[in-house]
């Protein structure tokens, strides 16, 4: 198990085939204390850093992307007992109510729909029990 | 903005609604006025500080006063409170009240609804025994168009990814074409009521639960404790006020202790039961 309150020394893993998206992730986490961060560009490639570089506190993965899909990822995730600690945040422009439901079945722990703003992935990590409830 | 027109404003959303600004939070009227002028076609503030004064007590006024009290708000805020209510006053509070299987909360400052929903939410999760007691809930704001936003539970979907759990998103909420609606069940268990802290109060039930999260920091000290006296008359011996994290009663003449729950200061009546350790 991972320590999940001190910030300095949880580790992220941000999966979106977007560049930009991991730059803004590395900003985002680091004003929270969030520094350690590793990123992939697919589900497939998040897989093998998950099992190389793992155990992560937190892992934000979008849902469009080539090769394994996010959704696929979570399922692929949960499926491997020993990352149940890992806090699974899916981040994504898909914002109907069943693909909600879809992830949450598929065992992510929260949602966070495209375009967000820093705090509100502050709110989802005090959620997550992952950094302190803002005043 | 002319110093004239500047005084024009702060007096009269002072004597509407005893909020003080103060000279360094004189930039909320341009802030918070600016996009109400160019709505309604005026330009800028001055143009509409120019309408105003020819028609005083118009609707225009109204919107003035709303984009004025208007405070930001999310779901869940702040949580601590929440985790205080949840785990330990929720808990004594309904043992202390088996008897009469009642329990009334007052949500003072609603704005959109967020907080009074917040709370909903998490009786429905935590205690669902709850549904069949006498459950009270008013919620409360002095602005109209808050109260009306709020009893219509919609918000949008920059607003539910602010605090709300995804969980709770799908399960009480539904997607409305590009809206999130609350559930219907919900809504209809909040009374919602304009109510201006700073004017006589209409009849209020004895509270258990009073929720009066950032609003004083609004109001000079005269204000805040005659707000707070009320607030302590209408709340039962035993039970909780909660205001903002940031807010203190140092140096105001109020019958309150404060005491710390699960990461949470709220208050109580002096000389009364003590929390629950």
């Amino acid at each position: 198990m991972v320590d999940t309150m001190s910030n300095g020394s949880m580790r992220a893993l941000v999966v979106d085939d977007f560049q930009t998206i991991h730059q803004i992730m590395r900003r985002v986490l680091g004003a929270l204390g969030i520094h350690d961060i590793s990123d992939a560009v697919d589900g497939e490639k998040a897989l093998e850093v998950l099992e190389k570089e793992g155990p992560f506190n937190l892992v934000l993965v979008d849902w469009y992307m080539p090769v394994m899909n996010g959704l696929d990822f979570v399922r692929a995730v949960r499926a491997r007992r020993h990352h149940d600690s890992t806090k699974i945040l899916m981040v994504t422009t898909e914002a109907e109510q069943e693909s909600i439901v879809a992830a949450l079945d598929a065992g992510a722990d929260d949602y966070l729909m495209k375009p967000f703003t820093p705090e509100m992935v502050e709110e989802k990590l005090a959620i997550l029990g992952l950094c302190p409830a803002k005043g | 903005m002319k110093p004239e027109n500047t005084n024009y404003l702060r007096e009269l959303v002072r004597s509407a609604t005893g909020i003080v600004l103060e000279v360094e939070k004189e930039y909320l009227l341009e802030a918070r006025l600016s996009p109400v002028a160019h709505r309604e076609g005026l330009g800028d503030v001055e143009s509409l500080v120019e309408m105003l004064r020819m028609n005083p007590d118009g609707v225009l006024r109204d919107m003035v006063l709303d984009a004025m009290t208007t405070n930001e708000t999310s779901f869940f805020r702040d949580l601590h409170p929440f985790d205080a209510l949840r785990q330990t006053i929720l808990p004594q509070l309904m043992e202390r009240r088996a008897e009469t299987r009642t329990l009334n909360i007052w949500s003072a400052v609603c704005s959109s609804g967020q907080e009074p929903y917040s709370l909903l939410m998490m009786l429905s999760e935590n205690f669902p025994e709850l549904s069949s007691w006498n459950l009270n809930f008013l919620a409360s704001d002095v602005s109209t168009s808050m109260i009306e936003r709020a009893r219509a539970g919609r918000y949008s979907q920059f607003e539910v990814s602010r605090g709300l759990p995804a969980s709770f998103l799908v399960k009480y909420l539904s997607k409305v074409g590009q809206s999130w609606e609350m559930d219907a069940g919900l809504r209809k268990a909040v009374k919602f009521q304009v109510l201006n802290l700073v004017q006589p109060w209409p009849a209020l039930p004895t509270m258990d639960i009073i929720m009066m999260r950032n609003v004083l920091i609004y109001f000079d000290n005269a204000t805040k404790e005659k707000i707070l006296r009320k607030a302590c008359g209408c709340l039962r011996g035993d039970g909780y006020l909660f205001l903002g994290s940031s807010e203190v009663l140092m140096g105001l003449d109020v019958a309150l202790q404060r005491t710390s729950i699960d990461g949470s200061w709220c208050y109580q009546p002096e000389s009364r039961t003590p929390a629950v350790p």
